[in-house]
């Protein structure tokens, strides 16, 4: 009688195209129902198999052609409890079309402030700024690095996550609020915090090359070229008494660069990027910023700034 | 460019179009976008290297809730047509980029066309869930990716069949002050996607370790990925020590507020 207690269940192989199907999550995203379309294509395999009737099969797409909306890969475990949900539901559990929809929407909202910090701004800019680093001075390995590793954590974490949803089913909801899922993002959000820090350092570009003084030095402090003498012996000269921290030219030149140097190497790219965090929680679009930005490079090079 | 290659780069325009709202493969960020057309193009390291450039640009444009980011699918497409044509190599890059984020800027206007037209598309299946047509469901939702490749596929053929003379007469054209300039410019432009990204992640508890990193990274000797290697390694640490003490909760609940001291000094400025 077992049989009769689970008429039809879902098989790996349909769980697999789900999975493969959510890719196109976001194929249809509108401004009136965003995601409904594409969780609806990837919950066709599953719907062709629990339901043979065209009326359930209909009930079963209209279901799913609600609103939704939330960070792609995390659509994976909603997937999944939806999967149990439409299961238990095939073999004649009480399970209505209120509690399928609530699910979804009760667990979208949390997992998307989950899923957009750790992957748009934790492991995107990482990998991202790793392989660009790589790219820049012409190495293929950068991009190949990016995209090889990128494509292997989401598909990992699409495929396990759903089968984690579809085991667990609404018991999920409970591991939500739960130590790891928050362990993960603080962990995360460190290390994204870290790394920004240093890419603030390293990529952002603000140089004042302009002279705020010129200094004559005294006899001794820089090389004399004229007396040098002729050729190899010359040059070998030159370059030890550099090393010995003799100046090239008789005028020491210090620009403003040199000075905010001095401070904290990287203090003007801090200033600006805080500069652009205010501008942003005052609701002014990055778009603005950027176009500013482009705007004060011209007009500070033209005036002898920057 | 010869025939074959505008046919590739059309290609690789589409893929870029269709992960541009998919954001799966990463078909669309400028470090695989800009390497495969300078690949089709036979220009490998000019790509390459503009694709790492603009990709330190692009790093925190995301598509998430109501924000709006310049579009980096057209961005790292027009711009490596335009330094393809353009002739002048991976030195190019930077003025590449320059052309190209206004482009991506007027980009958005094309996503909000193909996101307009998707509401048709989804009544349609609307009505063909009514017959439980599977075949059309699909039907209807590739084409909405289809539309989504179109959106960056058909500005860059266009861009493509500019004849490259005048391509590379209208970047020799732009005066120095001009392309310099922007050079300045794309350098402070970095700051944007960072601040996004520091705006979305930044409460009391994290903010020690973004100034760690800030001073760390001013020792020009330490790699990315030595600096990587720290950063696992304290944020390890961390999370052990706060489970250890417990103190770790307590510090992080005295924070109140928005839990971003920063942020409210900036807020209240």
């Amino acid at each position: 009688m077992a049989e009769n207690e689970k008429k039809v269940a879902l098989t790996k192989q349909d769980r697999i195209s789900v999975c493969f199907r959510s890719t196109f999550l976001q194929g249809s995203w509108n401004y009136e129902r965003m995601q409904n379309g594409g969780y609806c294509y990837a919950m066709i395999p599953a719907i062709k198999r629990l339901y043979t009737t065209k009326e359930e099969q209909a009930d079963a797409l209209k279901r799913h052609l609600e609103f939704f909306n939330t960070q792609p890969y995390v659509a994976a475990p909603i997937l999944g409890v939806t999967l149990a949900l439409e299961e238990d539901r095939a073999n004649g559990a009480p399970v209505d079309d209120a509690a399928i929809q609530g699910v979804k929407v009760g667990m979208m909202g949390p997992l998307a402030g989950v899923g957009d910090p750790i992957f748009w701004f934790t492991v995107r800019p990482i990998l991202g700024a790793l392989a660009a680093s790589f790219a820049m001075s012409g190495n293929i390995l950068g991009p190949i690095l990016f995209f090889v590793l990128w494509n292997v954590i989401r598909y990992a974490f699409l495929w396990y996550t759903q089968e984690f949803g579809y085991q667990a089913g609404t018991a999920i909801t409970k591991d939500l609020s739960g130590g790891l899922l928050q362990k993960v993002t603080q962990g995360a959000s460190i290390l994204g915090m870290f790394v920004l820090g240093s890419l603030v350092q390293r990529w952002v570009s603000v140089n004042f090359p302009i002279k705020v003084s010129e200094v004559a030095l005294s006899e001794g402090a820089y090389i004399e070229w004229d007396k040098l003498p002729q050729g190899g012996e010359g040059i070998k000269q030159a370059i030890a008494q550099w090393s010995s921290g003799m100046s090239m030219d008789p005028t020491k030149v210090t620009t403003l660069q040199d000075n905010l140097n001095s401070l904290v190497p990287g203090l003007a790219a801090l200033l600006l990027t805080f500069l652009c965090m205010y501008l942003l929680k005052k609701k002014v679009s990055p778009i603005v910023i950027i176009l500013g930005l482009f705007v004060v490079g011209i007009v500070f090079h033209l005036i002898g700034l920057m | 460019m010869n025939a074959i290659s505008i046919v590739l780069v059309i290609i690789v325009a589409f893929l870029a179009g269709m992960e541009g709202i998919l954001d799966e493969f990463q078909f669309h960020q400028p470090l695989v976008a800009c390497t495969l057309i300078g690949i089709v193009c036979g220009q490998p390291v000019a790509g390459i290297v503009l694709g790492g450039s603009l990709q330190m640009i692009a790093m925190g444009w995301a598509n998430i809730g109501a924000a709006v980011a310049p579009d980096a699918a057209l961005a790292s497409v027009a711009s490596a047509i335009i330094l393809m044509k353009g002739g002048q190599g991976a030195e190019g890059a930077q003025t590449a980029i320059a052309v190209a984020i206004p482009l991506a800027v007027a980009g958005l206007f094309l996503t909000m066309i193909a996101r307009t037209l998707a509401v048709p598309i989804v009544h349609a299946m609307d009505a063909a869930a009514e017959n439980a047509d599977f075949k059309k469901i699909e039907m209807l939702q590739w084409g909405a990716i289809f539309m989504q490749g179109l959106r960056i596929a058909v500005p860059a053929a266009a861009l493509c069949v500019v004849s490259d003379q005048v391509v590379s007469n209208l970047l020799n054209s732009m005066p120095a002050w001009l392309t310099e300039g922007m050079s300045i410019g794309g350098g402070m432009v970095v700051a944007v996607g960072y601040a996004l990204v520091i705006n979305m992640m930044a409460t009391a508890e994290v903010w020690p370790f973004f100034f760690i990193g800030f001073a760390l990274a001013a020792i020009s000797d330490l790699t990315l990925i030595g600096l990587g290697i720290v950063a696992v390694a304290i944020a390890f640490i961390y999370l052990n020590l706060s489970e250890k003490g417990g103190s770790g909760a307590g510090a992080g609940a005295a924070a109140g507020g928005s839990g971003d001291p920063l942020g409210d000094i900036l807020n209240d400025y």
